[in-house]
């Protein structure tokens, strides 16, 4: 049974259609990988009850010929996704208990395309870090290892859970939400594909909020092909979110074809950073080369504001953080810690003293000083501009190309613990992944390659607006021509 | 140009300037960003959805009627109408706001600078500047008083449209306060954009004061929050002025707070304001996108207002010849103005008259009869036991000599009674004026034939008697004689 | 910009956080670091650029003023830490 794990998620698609294997074997397999993957902290919360009922509703969809695009397939969800009757914590103590009685845009769809949801995975508390250490039900460990080495890595963040899962072939996919690399950071921590389409595209309704100018879900996979099916079903819009675009979603599974001749490929002169490594920087000019030999242009641009891009973000992520959060309160769902003798004020403190955990503090407290009174002009409303000419940057780019390829993060996964105690050194992780999230861009990060240590290296390529499929295509193209095989060698579940 | 009071203080003369904040709940059968019923008077918590109680993932989608609503408001008050707009958050922790942030609009409302002329007692006319109207959501309500270590928290009213309409610090007296209140809740009532309806806190004002020196600059305001009602605004704005004059007599110095007016005493006081001052932050809603209003909207929402106060009252003078006074009375309320409208239509097609001859007459009969009726009942307008129509055949029954004015009056009060028609009235208590002159000349016969001496000495020249005859006769016919037949008779009869 | 810890207790009194004094402290040196961090976008020239309004720009549409929501009962108080008669319960609020 464990070969079914192994498959991609078309190919399971395929053999469900032919009959090859069940629904319920499908999803029965992931459920004793799922068991026997505990120690990698993946999931918050599993619900195998719930993917067996929607398996073998899946079986008898697909006998009688009436079978979603998605039946059977085992999904994991980020518990950043409120799930109705289904427990949702985005990984934080004040919803440690909270059970929606309502389910998000995103999950409807892929329920409604016949997914099984496996479990809700683990996340970097309220989608907040880099790192998958700020969750308060435990850091997720990587399924990848040094070579040579047994000390634990991070999978990257938030959507470390996701991203552990599907790299673990815990599930066949797995939806990520992603602020300002939150899927594509962690996609190339684990050696997975993890898109994050145009602003807009996937409904944020049931998405427990971070920055709302910035969050977007998106899929997160182990090919391209597969994220091209899995957005295809999440994607579309929503009358219950405001911001979600009523554009027609393409049917990306079939128009991908990964050609790109005489797409012009923009390569960022300012994502060239000081101190870069030479094995990124060797595999960033391999995927220019890549997409070079597959027919592409490569043109050079200029980004010119890149470098401001990070510390844009940290305004206005924690500003809309900080007003997003007000709403835990303790009065109408969530954790309640009541003084003896408390004011409503002190139960209000007391409850968010100890529902949140660190990050979120300090991103609560950082948004909340560069909104209050006399800060707005100089860190908001300077942060909004700086994000205007961040936008016409991207704007300006796409004049002279039609995709953009960078690196997906500056490093390697690192080791568990080892940035938790410097906040700025853990959002350097973003500085590749937050400009395109200023902007609203397709963005997906691409397994490339692996670096000395056998850890595995992502590129990105980021498109213009609802040009997804220009991403996807570009990604293929990549995939393709990397031939990224590599997959973490199991070492959890050793009884 | 001040015809404000004028307070004389110990030192001299004050002037106080006034300013209004006007909310006024929009009419909209659901909230300005959610489908929860509006209605007043709900079981608790029953017209509530998830967005009002700002569950986690919930979006606010915008109810495009609120929009229109405060559009046609703005029009009618003749103001500029803002094509860009936009939603900013408002963030403060009260626990009957749900979000932690109320949805108002702070830099930029969608109805700019415009003015409302009102009219006073004494006939003159003043123009108060309106600053601007924005759209805002209502918080919940917080119960005190059910328990006594708890307050319980209803959310009916959370998110409910209302629209701030700001003036300028155009006023100078409680009359003014009064009068502007007064004529903005008629054009509200008009236009059908808010009920006006006080009691339920539709509208409701929060009122600015200060005082100076007749022509001095700006003193420091005192803003009283949340009075409900006309009179209660006009006792706590001359209270307040008389508070503020006696400290500054006394060399004290006024500082900007907020309070509150307790109607049981008649007076304001400090709304203590706890160890924070309030910092709420504002930032644009990024679940919001800006609000861009087309030419064939505002042109509509133009199209879609009925005839206003003020027009009403010019055409009344000009058309219908009535006084100013007259007319100011009858469209200061919207109501009253249509039952006068339904009066005079019902009176001109039972007279057969046009509307111009009949006007001044349906006027004076409405605003003297049946005005002073009411107000002794203790009924609005919208209670009258006496329909235009019933109205308009008892004025026809004066026009054609049926009733006298003493009968009419009479037949008025037992409409009032019974809710009867006049004639009826009229024939079963047999009220008609007797103008059957065969009827009358034998009553005269036998007055002056009951009478002869005093028939001698008019005879002889003692004119002053004939008032007497006149007297006996309707004495005689128990007041129901048409008085110039009488008179003709009469005359004739005594030679 | 140091940002000292009396701000810091102003602010958390402002975001309704209860922080120890160890908190303040390290939130305090944190906080400074950051915005010291992000001081660089001071340097940006950005004289007559207006601020973003919408990330993808797309027409407002609005909703139909229909009753859609509400009356949810259970569902709306379930998750309640505290609730009596309907209402939600929380600790006397003194006005």
């Amino acid at each position: 049974m464990t070969a079914l794990t192994e498959l991609s998620l078309c190919a399971m698609r395929e053999g469900l259609g032919r009959g090859d294997f069940s629904a319920r074997e499908l999803v029965a397999a992931h459920l004793a990988a799922i068991e026997a993957a505990r120690e990698l902290n993946a999931f918050i919360t599993e619900t195998p009850d719930l993917a067996l009922a929607a398996a073998d509703a899946a079986d008898a969809a697909l006998a009688r010929g009436e079978a979603g695009p998605l039946a059977g397939i085992p999904l994991g969800i980020k518990d950043l996704f409120c799930t109705e009757g289904v427990r949702t914590t985005a990984a934080s103590r004040i919803l440690a208990d909270f059970r929606p009685p309502y389910e998000s845009g995103v999950t409807a769809r892929l329920k409604a395309a016949g997914a099984a949801f496996v479990g809700k995975l683990n996340l970097d508390e309220f989608a907040m870090g880099s790192s998958n250490e700020t969750s308060a039900f435990g850091p997720v460990v990587s399924p990848w290892r040094a070579r040579g080495s047994n000390a634990p890595l991070v999978p990257g963040g938030s959507s470390g859970g996701s991203a552990a899962a599907v790299a673990a072939r815990l599930v066949a996919g797995a939806t990520g939400t992603d602020t300002g690399g939150s899927i594509r950071q962690p996609a190339a921590f684990t050696g997975i594909c993890g898109i994050k389409p145009t602003y807009g595209r996937c409904s944020r309704y049931g998405i427990v909020a971070f920055a709302s100018s910035l969050d977007q879900a998106g899929p997160m996979a182990r090919t391209v092909a597969d994220c091209a099916l899995l957005l295809e079903a999440m994607a579309g819009h929503d009358p219950r979110d405001a911001t979600s675009l009523e554009e027609p979603v393409p049917a990306w599974s079939q128009l991908l074809s990964g050609d790109i001749r005489g797409r012009r490929i923009g390569v960022p002169r300012e994502y060239r950073l000081e101190g870069m490594s030479a094995d990124l920087d060797a595999l960033w000019q391999a995927g220019a080369a890549w997409l070079r030999d597959a027919g592409a242009e490569i043109v050079d641009i200029s980004l010119p504001h890149t470098m401001e891009a990070l510390p844009t973000y940290y305004i206005l992520a924690p500003a809309e953080a900080s007003s997003n959060l007000a709403r835990y309160d303790g009065v109408r769902f969530g954790l309640r810690v009541m003084p003896e003798c408390g004011s409503l004020a002190d139960m209000y403190c007391a409850t968010r003293a100890a529902g949140f955990g660190a990050e979120v503090k300090r991103r609560i407290m950082l948004g909340t000083y560069v909104l209050s009174a006399g800060y707005y002009d100089a860190y908001y409303l300077k942060a909004q501009k700086v994000r205007a000419l961040i936008m016409r940057d991207f704007e300006t780019a796409f004049g002279t190309c039609d995709l953009i390829l960078t690196p997906s993060a500056p490093t390697a996964a690192f080791a568990l613990g080892g940035k938790v105690s410097d906040p700025i050194a853990m959002y350097l992780n973003d500085v590749f992944t937050v400009p395109a999230s200023l902007a609203g861009l397709p963005a997906m990060s691409v397994p490339a390659g692996l670096d000395p240590q056998g850890l595995p290296l992502g590129l990105q390529v980021i498109g213009r607006p609802l040009d997804e499929l220009g991403v996807l295509d570009a990604a293929r193209a990549i995939e393709r021509a990397a031939g990224f095989a590599a997959a973490p060698a199991r070492w959890w579940g050793a009884a | 140009m001040s015809t404000g009071a004028i307070i004389e203080g110990r030192t001299g003369p004050w002037e106080m300037v006034l300013g209004l904040e006007v909310h006024a709940q929009v009419i909209s059968k659901s909230k300005l960003f959610s489908g929860a019923a509006t209605a007043f008077g709900a079981e608790p918590n029953a017209q509530v959805s998830f967005v009002d109680a700002a569950f986690p993932g919930m979006l606010p989608v915008l109810n495009g009627e609120c929009v229109r609503q405060a559009v046609r408001t703005g029009l009618a008050l003749g103001c500029t109408i803002n094509r860009w707009s936009r939603f900013d958050r408002k963030n403060y922790f009260y626990a009957d706001l749900p979000a932690g942030y109320q949805i108002s609009q702070y830099q930029h409302p969608v109805v700019g600078e415009g003015a409302l002329e009102i009219a006073l007692e004494d006939g003159s006319t003043r123009t108060v500047g309106i600053e601007r109207i924005h759209l805002e959501q209502d918080a919940g309500k917080s119960i005190h008083d059910l328990n006594p270590e708890l307050s319980y928290v209803d959310l009916n009213r959370a998110g409910v449209a209302l629209m701030e309409i700001v003036s300028k610090p155009d006023m100078r007296s409680p009359e003014e306060a009064g009068a502007y209140v007064a004529t903005l809740r008629a054009i509200l009532r008009a236009i059908g954009a808010c009920d006006g309806n006080m009691q339920e806190g539709s509208l409701r004002a929060d009122v600015n004061v200060s005082v100076r020196r007749p022509g001095a600059p700006f003193g420091t305001r005192c803003e009283i929050k949340n009075v409900n009602s006309i009179r209660f605004i006009q006792q706590a704005v001359a209270f307040e002025a008389r508070r503020q004059v006696a400290i500054l007599e006394t060399g004290g110095t006024i500082h900007q707070e907020t309070r509150l007016f307790d109607p049981d005493r008649g007076e304001t006081r400090s709304l203590r304001s706890k160890e924070d001052a309030h910092d709420y932050r504002y930032f644009p809603d990024p679940d919001l996108l800006p609000l861009e209003l087309s030419e064939a909207f505002i042109e509509e929402c133009r199209a879609s207002l009925p005839e206003l106060p003020a027009a009403r009252r010019m055409r009344y003078e000009a058309e219908l010849g009535l006084s100013p006074y007259l007319a100011r009375l009858l469209t200061a309320d919207m109501e009253q103005s249509v039952w006068f409208e339904a009066l005079l239509a019902e009176t001109a097609a039972r007279q057969g008259r046009p509307a111009r001859e009949v006007a001044e007459k349906a006027a004076n009969w409405m605003t003297g009869e049946l005005f002073g009726a009411l107000n002794r009942l203790g009924l609005g307008i919208g209670q009258s036991p006496v329909s235009p129509a019933q109205a308009a055949a008892l004025l026809a029954m004066v026009a054609d000599g049926t009733l006298s004015g003493p009968l009419a009056r009479q037949v008025f009060e037992l409409m009032l009674e019974t809710g009867e028609d006049p004639a009826a009235i009229a024939e079963a208590r047999g009220l008609k004026q007797v103008s059957d002159t065969g009827a009358l000349e034998a009553a005269i016969a036998e007055v002056l034939a009951a009478h002869a001496a005093k028939v001698a000495e008019y005879r002889a020249g003692k004119d002053k008697l004939f008032g007497f005859f006149v007297g006996q006769v309707m004495k005689a016919t128990g007041g129901r004689a048409n008085p110039a037949l009488v008179n003709t008779l009469l005359r004739q009869a005594l030679g | 910009m140091a940002v000292d810890e009396e701000t810091i207790r102003r602010i958390a009194r402002l975001a309704r956080l209860e922080l120890g004094e160890a908190e303040v402290a390290r939130l305090a040196d944190e906080a400074s670091k950051i915005l010291e961090w992000v001081e660089v976008l001071g340097r940006v020239e950005t004289a007559g650029i207006e601020p973003v309004s919408a990330v993808i720009p797309k027409p407002h549409r609005w909703r139909a003023d229909e009753v859609t929501d509400g009356g949810l009962g259970e569902a709306l108080l379930a998750n309640a830490p505290a609730r009596a008669h309907g209402f939600f319960a929380v600790p006397k609020v003194i006005e």
